[in-house]
């Protein structure tokens, strides 16, 4: 093998020019391999991770996927009675018993829930009326599962413990009503009950529909506001690893049969996509590498036909077709291997070239945005293993037409 | 039994829509430190019955027996670990490969055959570069050697893992007189000496005149009677 290996290097510095140009197909297949792909892998990180922070990682809603068997169905199995969608008519909507629910899903470890109470309340100001959604939290556990405390442009979210009668609102409902912190708000509730609060806080993510139509305000006052005493209709939870999401919400749901809706469930769309986006990154390096296989090809088939005395030598000698065929594999494996390494060299190097570009995303706020870049050691792991198998596979062809080779057909073709 | 080599009724016929016999019904013996040189016209089959003999073609029918052991039936690997260990050959042209040096050249059988140690086998390749006069040449690579050198290099390579048999096919055929008796000299003195048993095609009667016996080949097919016809030469030109 080492006689094999010796043999290979002679055959490719013979020939510097060719094995440069096969060398470099790989070196920059591989580079852009891992610029490309450490690129979308980091744009789909920093994708998930917004998808993530912005929403909660789990999401318990005061309803049920199925209703429970009721008597009819078990007294006619299968017959035309089909029910859904079961409540009480006289019961309080929302989550029974909420406490408790709440201790259990703390008891699960790992994981911040904050529950709060959602409903639709319409704001008046200066004339102007405005249907908007609000949220009843609690300061201190919402800081955990939300990062709308990292979004207040003014005020804060603990101001609303300080004052009861406070609202946190949005930007963008600031802009539409020409509002302003410390200003009063109308909140009319739908069953008739209306009360002045106080603009304590702003907040910006950034996203329009989010900034006009949600607000925020202790959930106290929002479960009297909406006349639903000691009442939450959703728990909001933030998992130390968001990648559990989809087993928590599973076990939560189990436990105490609320829809309990992941993260990954609600975005499914997303990861489909973003899985297709891989697909194609994928290939169209992969078709970058195999076009560098072609180069590598070329170069190997050339040193094949141009040997073949020495292959017939060889043979002669008593070289094995094994050893022929090792030989020309063999310089697709150096050629590979050095390839690959310079492609990551010249890929890293791109990465901290694109690491310099900042953007500046039109609008507003004019923050300077660095692209997102994922050092992985996967990508690296990848990157190489396509080299070597394109680099390897473009030099068994001609390596086994090299070992095919016959000394007798070549030594009586010469003499 | 002292035959080395024993050919028994060979025959290497080329197959196609008008089959080509190559060599004919050929059968002969050759004995330990014996050098035999086979003669013939070109396109007689001399270089085909001498690759049967070398084991680097195989026959249609007949067999090739190598001190009593008999080839027909080895695959190609096992062929090539018998030419490896026990036969060396020497070509018309020296097939040297060309971006290795000489010493380089004659430790490649070795080292494939991995007997001798890494040191051992270069103080044997330098040894029988020496012997043949090729010592401050070792380092020189093919292109940088005259023809009469390059051969011998070929010679010395053949001897690398010090074979039973020389196999040389035509190895003065390109080669200036005086290169040619060197390399003639050589392996005459490779039988003598050494024991070890040459065959060498040729149609150069001054090389075949060396050696201990000479077979004639014609169509394929030994013929006792054949002698190299003499060059005519001609008349020297009458002084004006």
């Amino acid at each position: 093998m080492e006689l094999a290996l010796r043999i290979a290097l002679t055959h490719l510095l013979a020939r510097k020019r060719q094995t440069l140009v096969s060398l470099s197909g790989i070196v920059l297949g591989t580079a852009f391999f891992l610029a490309v792909s450490s690129l979308m892998r980091g744009s789909e990180i920093d994708f998930i991770h917004r998808l993530i922070d912005n929403s909660p990682n789990i999401t318990i809603s005061d309803e049920y996927r199925g209703a429970s068997l009721q008597p009819a169905e078990m007294r006619w199995p299968g017959g035309a009675v089909h029910v859904r969608g079961i409540k009480p008519e006289t019961e309080v909507r929302g989550i029974r018993g909420y406490q408790q629910k709440l201790q259990f899903i703390e008891s699960l470890g790992g994981l911040r829930v904050a529950p709060v109470l959602t409903g639709s309340v319409v704001l008046t100001f200066a004339g102007r009326i405005e249907g908007v959604t609000l949220t009843g939290i609690i300061p201190s556990t919402m800081h955990d599962v939300s990062t709308i405390d990292e979004k207040m442009v003014a005020g804060s979210l603990d101001a609303l413990a300080a004052n009861p009668n406070g609202i946190v609102v949005g930007q963008g409902l600031i802009d539409k009503f020409k509002l302003a912190m410390g200003r009063n708000l109308t909140v009319a509730t739908p069953d008739g009950q209306v009360r002045a609060m106080k603009i304590v806080g702003i907040f910006r993510t950034g996203i329009a529909a989010y900034d006009e139509t949600q607000t925020y305000a202790l959930l106290k006052r929002v479960q009297t506001l909406l006349d639903r005493p000691n009442r939450v209709n959703r728990f909001v939870i933030k998992l130390d690893d968001p990648y559990r999401a989809r087993d928590v919400a599973t076990l939560i749901e189990r436990r105490i049969g609320y829809k309990s809706v992941s993260w990954i469930e609600a975005s499914e769309d997303i990861m489909s996509l973003l899985l297709v986006r891989n697909i194609i990154m994928y290939s169209v390096v992969t078709a970058i590498l195999v076009v560098a296989a072609f180069g590598i090809y070329n170069t190997i088939s050339t040193i094949v036909m141009e040997k073949t005395r020495d292959i017939a030598i060889l043979k002669s000698m008593g070289f094995h077709t094994r050893d022929i065929r090792n030989i020309f594999v063999s310089e697709g494996v150096i050629v590979g291997a050095c390839g690959s390494l310079g492609g990551i060299l010249l890929g890293l190097g791109l990465m901290s070239v694109l690491d310099q570009v900042t953007i500046r995303p039109p609008g507003i706020s004019g923050e300077a945005v660095h692209l997102p870049l994922y050092r992985g050691i996967s990508q690296f792991a990848i990157a190489f293993s396509f080299a070597m198998v394109s680099a390897v596979a473009a030099a068994f062809l001609p390596a086994r037409k090299g070992g095919r080779v016959h000394p007798v057909a070549i030594l009586r073709g010469a003499a | 039994m002292t035959a080395v080599v024993v050919a028994e009724h060979l025959r290497r016929t080329l197959p196609g829509t008008v089959p080509v016999t190559l060599v004919d019904d050929v059968s002969l013996e050759v004995d330990r430190g014996e050098f035999v040189a086979i003669m013939g016209p070109s396109g007689s089959g001399k270089s085909s019955l001498l690759y049967l003999l070398g084991l680097l073609d195989v026959p249609t029918s007949g067999r090739v027996w190598l001190e009593g052991e008999d080839t027909s039936g080895y695959d190609e690997d096992r062929l090539a670990d018998v030419r490896l260990g026990r036969l060396g050959f020497v070509f018309q042209f020296h097939f040297l490969l060309a971006e290795f040096s000489a010493l380089d050249n004659v430790l490649l059988p070795m080292t494939r055959l991995g007997r001798l140690e890494p040191d051992a086998a270069r103080r044997r390749a330098q040894g029988l570069l020496d012997s043949l006069g090729l010592a401050e040449h070792a380092r020189k690579r093919p292109d940088q050697m005259s023809g009469g050198q390059r051969q011998r290099v070929a010679i010395a390579r053949a001897l690398a893992n010090d074979p039973l048999v020389i196999l040389a096919d035509e190895p003065s055929g390109n080669l200036d007189t005086h290169s040619a008796a060197t390399v003639r000299g050589i392996l005459r003195e490779l039988a003598t000496r050494e024991g070890k048993t040459v065959i060498a095609v040729t149609h150069d009667p001054s090389f075949a005149s060396a050696a201990d016996r000479r077979i004639g080949l014609v169509d394929g097919k030994l013929d006792p009677t054949w002698t190299p016809p003499t060059l005519a030469l001609r008349p020297p030109a009458a002084a004006p």
